[in-house]
């Protein structure tokens, strides 16, 4: 069996013995069972690069023919190029790191066993997306991911508010999977094929703004709203921070989210097709990336304004995608992954540390009483906010710079929205950490640094969000960008329809102007919230005291209830009324009618009836009689006309 | 000789159980369940050697004068029925264990002779006889449905009978009226001789075939008889319906009405697939809001036939090898479903889902099995719903993509009603009503884990079933398509 092969492998036998082990097999073999199957597949994946980077040719595996109608031939195969390389390492890394952090965080739950096989199958399908050689595989994935998702959230069931969040994400996928699945029915139609390689090739011969390419586009990029929570299909990620923590990190922000950009780049040729749908896919990610910003900035629970900035940074991804920097979409997948994934699992250390507390005005001066998860933060806090040298500077500014040569409100708004970025990190960073404690006397006694399973994957993504950026560093520096360099050969299709891909260079006077206005906007933005909430001078009050346009954003401009209005309402009150008029009065009253008129009618024969299946069997008994007759009579007929010898 | 022993074997056990009149009830169980075991061996070893190429036949003279024939034949399309059926029924008779029914040799002796019928249907070469078998086959599930029901069951399965015998008569009509032009009962000749029958009355045979098997699926606005008897009638009798005796209408769509009438597919194909759509989308809305757990899947399972009746009126060869898939799918899906209910209204004396809740905590084997099934019931991927509902879709999308758009809101709208079932029964605090609540084991794992298992299997190896059906829907196709 191919090593490949054995990749996706590993967790699924992890699932399968906690899951069907669970509450047989104890703690502290669960916890081991699970971490080994994700580390596991790091191995698997650190061979499967060797192999590749000795030819750089992709490697295809087909583990079997899955389904096969007519011409189409479907197959369970895999596909590891440089792209799905990289995914490979990030999920199965960083997915490592947060397995090791799970055995600590969630090891006193009653479901810890359980939760480990739903953390399994979450990998083991986040592996089959992105390693799959054809858009069926990778829907197998999207939707597997979906379903981890779905029992992750509402992992505490008997929580009914978990529990409609966990509803509420899986339907806002499947909207989006409703787009990925109509998308694939057109490559199908005009293909005749789902592989990536066959579908690359051939779409090599249209034209640019073909329009059958801009459909095929656009209806993937609605499964890309789904599944990374773009305007209109985003209010479903802040609901799933119900679930654990650990499950935020790797799924709600590290892997998952990430599941359209990679779509994106993975149909790249397609893409650069359709600029019309590019031009769409830069617009939804800038308009997430602002709003989810502004929200962002009101949010209290510590949690929530992780989840925005998610929203919003994979916003910026899709602003990448959109001004066809595919490279550096996917750059901010990988710092994005390392920085948020910490970022995540160190506010799941604070709540750890302040026994389940959320609220950050409930927080304060935790500095000095959990260290490491401080430090770390603060260095997840900085990157995202796009601070020199750390991972998200880099990345970011690459986006930006791509964005400024592409439309330049765009990139006003993408400024803005990266100034908000630093200043609710920031905000967020000072009430919790600076200051006076604000929790109650019990919390402040169970103050605690968290086990080295926890801080040992901080400090590891710390690390990585520190030096993660050195992989792509601009021009000007004159390091080469190894990223770029490492995903050439992907976009050969691209180039091939369009020559001018990839071909503007920046000039490097505009790109250290660029450089020197975002760091510049990013630090007047961190001064701003020092002067705010440093030292958590200025706590946000509660609740019930915020008013003006300030409660329109706190509760998220109310997206939540007008979609309740318009959408969920609507279809509740078309099936009560299905239910009280159509069925009785309408389908049913005429099936009774119908009933009463032959009831009337048969009033003559009634007396020959001992009930209504009589007269239904009278009816089969006369019907029966009357084709013998006929047949009878036409019998005679045929022998009749052979008779007098007409044809 | 192989489609004659399908028959004859439950024919036989239902014979012994009415001469085993006064026996205990543990005797009929096991008679029945030794039956239907036998029953499916023979069925699976069918499956396992069928070999795509050979038609197995057997003919003999019926009504000799007038060229009617008991011709049975097993091609791949009806292999995988037979293996439905094959499989379902032991299952059906084995929930059963538990419990306890008066007359018992007649309850049991009924679903055998339901299956002989079945088996009937699935094999029969001369459409005389597929109508025969296909009228009686309804009339053991109507008195298992009437005598063993609730208390409003003869009166409802009472409409349901008369219903159906009504659209029944339809197709008598169009069979007559096939018989005397073509002179011929046996179905394939009835193909070749199909062609020569004029547009005007091949759409007058299409809507009297699609009216027969639209009101057996059920397909809008044929469907009312359905909701009330799903949820009146006795477990296994609901079992058989949805499980069996609904997807004799979509066989018969795709045996008799597509070859028979393929002008009147081309010219009134699009209106039907509408109806089906519609169908499809009001029934999944009804299902939103139903609080009965029975009613909920019976308005699912309305939702899915008419996903399956549109995906076999696009006349394209994965519309209807989807729609033969599916029919697998959703016969075990619906039997599993079904159970779980019996499971739940056994323990709570309730299938109000405003009463349940909570039931997970107590129950890790059924959270799993329910779990399962009910993916396979909103089409996940690697399991048995996904291949047959893709498969229909894109079927429905390749004859007319607006429509396939619509259908394609049934994988929205079947996640809504299934994960609110599923959230409102078995996750939430625990009540009084469920705090005591058992998990499942003996004879009710033996139904569950079998079907938790085909589940999963026909979803990752869905070509087991696809390639034994596909030369035989491509010669249908091509009398449809010359």
């Amino acid at each position: 069996m191919s090593i490949i092969t054995l990749i996706p492998l590993f967790p699924l036998i992890g699932f399968l013995i906690n899951g069907l082990g669970f509450r047989k097999i104890p703690a502290s073999l669960a916890g081991p069972i699970g971490v080994g199957a994700s580390l596991l597949s790091f191995i698997g994946t650190v061979i499967a690069y060797t192999q590749l980077t000795e030819t750089s040719q992709p490697v295809f595996v087909n583990v079997f023919d899955w389904i096969t109608v007519g011409t189409l031939q479907i197959n369970f195969s895999f596909q590891i190029d440089q792209l799905s390389i990289i995914m490979l390492f990030v999920i199965t890394g960083v997915g490592t790191l947060i397995h090791m952090y799970s055995m600590g965080y969630m090891h006193d739950d009653e479901g810890y066993g359980k939760f480990m096989a739903f953390l399994n199958l979450f990998l083991f399908s986040m592996l089959l997306l992105v390693m799959g050689s054809n858009y069926i595989v990778m829907f197998i994935g999207w939707e597997g991911v979906g379903l981890c998702s779905y029992l992750l959230i509402g992992f505490w069931n008997k929580n009914t508010e978990y529990g409609n969040a966990a509803r509420k994400a899986f339907i806002m996928n499947r909207i989006g999977d409703l787009g990925f699945l109509i998308g694939i029915f057109l490559i199908i139609l005009n293909f005749g094929t789902v592989e990536y390689a066959e579908v690359f090739e051939q779409a090599k011969g249209l034209t640019v703004g073909d329009s059958t390419i801009i459909a095929i586009t656009g209806f993937l990029f609605i499964g890309a709203m789904g599944k990374s929570a773009q305007i209109p299909l985003y209010t479903w990620l802040p609901d799933a921070m119900a679930g654990p923590t650990p499950v935020s990190a790797l799924i709600h922000a590290a892997t998952m989210v990430t599941s359209g950009i990679y779509m994106i780049v993975r149909s790249n040729i397609l893409y650069t097709l359709a600029p019309e749908t590019l031009n769409l896919v830069a617009w939804i990610g800038v308009a997430t990336a602002v709003v989810a910003a502004t929200i962002g900035i009101f949010q209290n629970d510590i949690k929530k304004v992780l989840a925005y900035s998610t929203v919003s940074q994979l916003g910026y991804m899709f602003m990448g995608l959109g001004v066809s920097a595919y490279t550096s979409g996917f750059f901010h997948v990988i710092t994005h992954a390392f920085f948020k994934a910490l970022l995540f699992l160190a506010a799941g250390s604070v709540i750890h540390a302040m026994s389940g507390e959320q609220d950050i005005r409930r927080m304060g001066g935790l500095w000095s009483k959990i260290r490491i998860t401080a430090i770390t933060f603060l260095v997840g806090t900085i990157a995202i906010s796009g601070v020199f040298p750390l991972a998200g500077f880099f990345s970011k500014d690459e986006i930006l710079a791509h964005v400024y040569e592409h439309n330049k409100l765009m990139w006003v708004l993408a400024l803005i929205g990266s100034m908000m970025t630093a200043f609710y990190m920031f905000r967020l960073f000072f009430l919790t950490f600076t200051g006076s404690f604000r929790g109650t006397h019990e919390q402040e006694h169970h103050l605690h640094e968290s086990p080295a399973s926890m801080t040992i994957p901080l400090i590891v993504l710390a690390v990585l969000s520190f030096i993660g950026g050195f992989i792509g560093m601009p021009e000007v520096f004159h390091t080469p960008h190894f990223l770029a360099d490492f995903l050439n050969p992907i976009y050969e299709g691209s180039k091939a329809v369009n020559p001018e891909f990839g071909a503007h260079p920046i000039e490097h006077s505009t790109e250290w102007m660029l450089m020197g206005i975002s760091l510049g906007a990013a630090l007047i933005a961190i001064f701003v919230a020092y002067t705010q909430f440093g030292g958590s001078k200025n706590v946000p009050v509660e609740d019930s005291e915020i008013t003006g346009v300030q409660k329109v954003i706190y509760n998220k401009y109310y997206i939540d209830e007008i979609y309740w209005a318009v959408f969920v309402n609507p279809v509740k009150r078309l099936s009560n009324l299905f239910v009280s008029v159509f069925e009785p009065k309408g389908f049913d009253g005429i099936v009774n009618g119908v009933g009463k008129l032959v009831n009337s009618f048969s009033g003559l024969t009634r007396r020959l009836q001992a009930g209504g299946t009589g007269f239904y069997l009278f009816a089969m008994v006369i019907s029966i009689a009357l084709f013998m007759t006929i047949n009878l009579g036409y019998q005679v007929l045929e022998t009749i006309k052979a008779f007098v010898g007409i044809k | 000789m192989l489609a004659l022993i399908l028959i004859l074997i439950p024919l036989i056990g239902s014979l012994l159980l009415f001469a085993l009149r006064g026996s205990n009830d543990g005797v009929s169980k096991n008679v029945a369940l030794l039956t239907s075991l036998v029953e499916f061996v023979i069925a699976a070893y069918a499956f396992i050697t069928f070999d795509s190429q050979t038609i197995v036949e057997v003919k003999y003279a019926w009504m000799k004068d007038l060229r009617i024939n008991f011709h049975l034949g097993i091609d791949g399309i009806s292999l995988l029925m037979i293996a439905l059926t094959g499989f379902l029924v032991p299952l059906i008779i084995l929930s059963t264990f538990k419990y306890s029914y008066k007359k018992h040799e007649s309850f049991y002796s009924l679903i055998l002779l339901a299956q002989t019928a079945l088996m009937g249907v699935f094999m029969a070469k001369d459409i005389f006889l597929f109508y025969f078998f296909y009228e009686v086959a309804l009339i053991p599930v109507y008195f298992l449905a009437a005598i063993w029901g609730g208390t409003n069951a003869p009166r409802i399965t009472f409409k349901m009978f008369v219903y159906t015998m009504f659209g029944s008569l339809f197709m008598l009509v169009a069979i007559v009226y096939l018989y005397i032009k073509a002179s011929t009962a046996n179905i394939q000749e009835l193909y070749t001789a199909a062609k020569f029958i004029s547009p005007a009355s091949q759409n007058l045979l299409f809507w009297a075939f699609f009216i027969a098997f639209a009101i057996k699926m059920p397909v809008l606005p044929f469907h009312t008889w359905q909701p009330d008897t799903y949820s009146e009638s006795p477990t296994p009798a609901t079992m058989l319906l949805s499980g069996l005796l609904s997807k004799m209408g979509v066989y018969g769509l795709i045996r008799i009405l597509l070859p028979l009438a393929p002008v009147g597919l081309s010219n009134y194909g699009l209106i039907a697939m509408i109806l089906s759509v519609i169908g499809l989308i009001y029934g999944s809305v009804i299902a939103i809001q139903q609080n009965n757990i029975k009613r909920l899947i019976a308005y699912s399972s309305f939702a899915h036939m008419g996903l399956m009746a549109a995906g076999v009126l696009s006349g394209t060869l994965s519309g209807i090898q989807g729609a033969l898939l599916q029919m697998v799918a959703h016969g075990i899906n619906a039997v599993g479903l079904f159970f779980i209910v019996k499971i739940m209204y056994d323990r709570t004396n309730t299938r109000d889902l405003n009463s349940l809740g909570g039931i997970t905590q107590n129950t890790p084997a059924l959270s799993i099995y329910f779990m399962i099934i009910m993916l396979g019931s909103v089409a996940l991927p690697l399991t048995n719903g996904f291949v047959g509902e893709f498969l229909l879709l894109k079927g429905v999308f390749d004859k007319n993509a607006w429509l396939g758009g619509v259908a394609g809101l049934t994988i929205i709208l079947g996640a809504v009603y299934m994960l609110r079932m599923m959230q409102r029964s078995m996750f939430g605090e625990r009540n009084e009503v469920t705090a005591q609540f058992s998990d499942v084991k003996g004879t009710e794992i033996a139904v569950l884990l079998p079907i938790a298992a085909v589940v999963l299997l026909m979803g990752i190896f869905p070509n087991v079933f696809l390639k034994i059906t596909e030369p035989a829907v491509n010669s249908l196709l091509q009398l449809i398509h010359p």
